[in-house]
């Protein structure tokens, strides 16, 4: 057995290739992403969370993850109902649906933006008849969650689906034998499965969701303490040129990114062991 | 697959749920693309041919191109590159390392472009040394290329990481031991064997390069003509209340997001089984 082993031919450009990817990873990601945190310690630990906890930038943090975890909530409803419909039922045009779903990956985000203000300004399609009722959107707050929440559309559908496609007849069937209604087979057979994915899905967005700028924009108004979002302040430190303060506000978000990225980890364990 | 029809709900729930997804991809996806057509087309079809066709709409569609086909070979090499090293071989810290591939994902465009201007702007740490050497990286073609760079960092490695590792390494080893080098067991085993998943990762990362937003926006200074991308150049004409041609460069943009999904689904439907290992 070890012989054979041994005659074995080795794969080469093992060191070429890690090599490659341990540099570009390097010179891309971390050196840059390690300025950020030696800029925002310029000021020392008061500059720091003099600039990094302001009042402006905590109002603006409660936006943004505040307006990210609502629209991924809506998200998780209502892309579990989409996800259920693409994967359970046939109907003409399903496959085009399907592919629509991705349009928020696909569609840069400044277009989304502007095309977003104009159906929802006081002028616009729905906006009109909105702010008539009295409940405006663009230019509110209301406007940051519709702009989250289309910018998170994709992640629960996408992650929900396979797994929901997978869901095994026969625990269905036997729930269904043993006298459960059909109510009670989704809710205590089939949503229990879902739920890691449901949960990945909705990190996933609120994740996007945090750190989207381009479709925000245009439709938050951004007024400081009422309609701005974390990285437009960031942008607006930089203008102002006030790099400590814009790497103080980013180091706070890659924070949020990071923990985001170990709870995903998590989730994907829990997925796996429940699959 | 059909799914039994006792295992399924009564019809009338079926409609009303079919119908809640209509009206919400309605109002999430097809109205704002409508709105972004409608507005486009809205002084008529001279008018958009006008607008697409100005020197400074011109300008930002080669700047798009230019940075695009400059940000996406490279992410392709790394990309492949990546994928053998993490597929083929087993090393300590892979997770680490396949996580840090998928950091430049969760963090913020903004971040992804204040970054090299904290490197390489005027008060940046390569600042000083750049301007005497009247290098310019922020506010020119390089800065909007290493954001782009960074921000695509890692839709070609996610797509091939779990495809390269589903396909092991027994038929290059199969190759090697019947004498081809190593490059000729790239080109001709490993290569045929990904391609699709090769094609499908650029074609997202193609997308995502042309239509940043946010990371370009914070390195590029804004010099029309110059160093505006085509989505800058959407924002720039929509703050000056030119509404029909910032809808109508951004009609060019959601028809480059409509075929690249055209694409993508024609390579799901067509090669699912070579892009089988995607999740």
């Amino acid at each position: 057995m070890l012989k054979v082993r041994s005659s074995r031919p080795v794969l080469p450009g093992f060191r070429l290739s890690l090599g490659i990817t341990l540099f570009w990873l390097s010179v891309i990601v971390l050196v840059p992403l390690s300025a950020v945190f030696a800029k925002s310690a310029t000021g020392g630990w008061d500059g720091f969370v003099a600039a990094a906890l302001s009042e402006r930038a905590l109002a603006s943090y409660r936006l943004t993850f505040g307006a990210a975890l609502l629209g991924a909530a809506i998200n998780c409803v209502f892309g579990l109902i989409v996800a259920w419909v693409l994967v359970r039922y046939d109907f003409p045009g399903k496959r085009a649906l399907g592919a629509a779903v991705d349009l928020p990956f696909a569609l840069p985000t400044a277009v989304a933006g502007i095309a977003l203000t104009t159906l929802y300004a006081d002028t616009g399609l729905l906006g009109r008849p909105l702010a008539a009722l009295g409940l405006p959107v663009a230019y509110q707050p209301a406007g940051v969650v519709l702009a989250l929440t289309f910018i998170g559309l994709p992640f629960v559908v996408r992650t929900v689906e396979p797994v929901l496609a997978e869901v095994a007849h026969e625990t269905e069937e036997a729930a269904t034998t043993l006298g459960a209604t059909r109510l009670q087979t989704m809710a205590r057979v089939i949503f229990p499965t879902l739920l890691p994915a449901l949960a990945t899905g909705f990190a996933l967005a609120f994740a996007r969701g945090a750190g989207e700028y381009g479709s925000v924009i245009f439709i938050a108004g951004n007024m400081p303490f009422r309609s701005e979002i974390a990285p437009l302040l960031i942008v607006t430190q930089l203008e102002e040129y006030d790099f400590a303060g814009a790497a103080s506000i980013a180091v706070v978000m890659l924070l949020v990114s990071v923990a985001m990225l170990l709870v995903l980890n998590m989730l994907q364990h829990w997925q796996r062991r429940k699959g | 697959m059909a799914h039994p029809r006792h295992l399924s709900e009564p019809r009338l729930l079926q409609l009303l749920l079919i119908g809640i997804a209509l009206a919400y991809l309605g109002l999430m996806i097809f109205l704002p693309l409508g709105a972004v057509l409608v507005q486009a087309l809205q002084d008529g079809s001279g008018a958009w041919v006008a607008a697409v066709t100005e020197p400074d709409a011109l300008a930002a569609v080669r700047l798009t191109l230019l940075v695009a086909s400059i940000a996406v070979p490279l992410n392709l090499v790394f990309g492949v590159a990546a994928s053998w090293a993490i597929s083929k071989y087993e090393f300590r810290g892979k997770t680490l390392l396949v996580t840090l591939i998928e950091l430049p994902f969760s963090v913020s465009p903004v971040v992804s472009g204040l970054v090299f201007v904290l490197l390489f702007g005027a008060q940046g740490w390569f600042g000083e040394w750049l301007a005497s050497r009247d290098i310019e990286i922020i506010f020119a073609v390089p800065g909007l290329v290493l954001a782009t760079v960074f921000v695509t960092f890692p839709f070609v490695a996610r797509q091939l990481i779990p495809l390269m590792t589903m396909q092991g390494r027994e038929e290059e080893e199969a190759a090697l031991s019947l004498g081809a080098s190593g490059w000729q067991t790239f080109w001709r085993v490993t290569l045929p064997n990904i391609r699709f998943g090769v094609l499908y990762g650029v074609l997202l990362c193609n997308a995502r390069a042309m239509g940043e937003f946010g990371a370009v926006s914070v390195v590029s200074g804004h010099i029309r003509g110059e160093t505006n991308t085509m989505p800058l150049q959407v924002e720039v004409l929509y703050n000056e209340y030119n509404f029909v041609a910032a809808f109508a460069v951004a009609s060019l943009l959601a028809g480059l997001a409509l075929v690249t999904l055209l694409l993508k689904s024609f390579l799901e439907w067509r090669h699912g089984d070579e892009l089988a290992a995607r999740h």
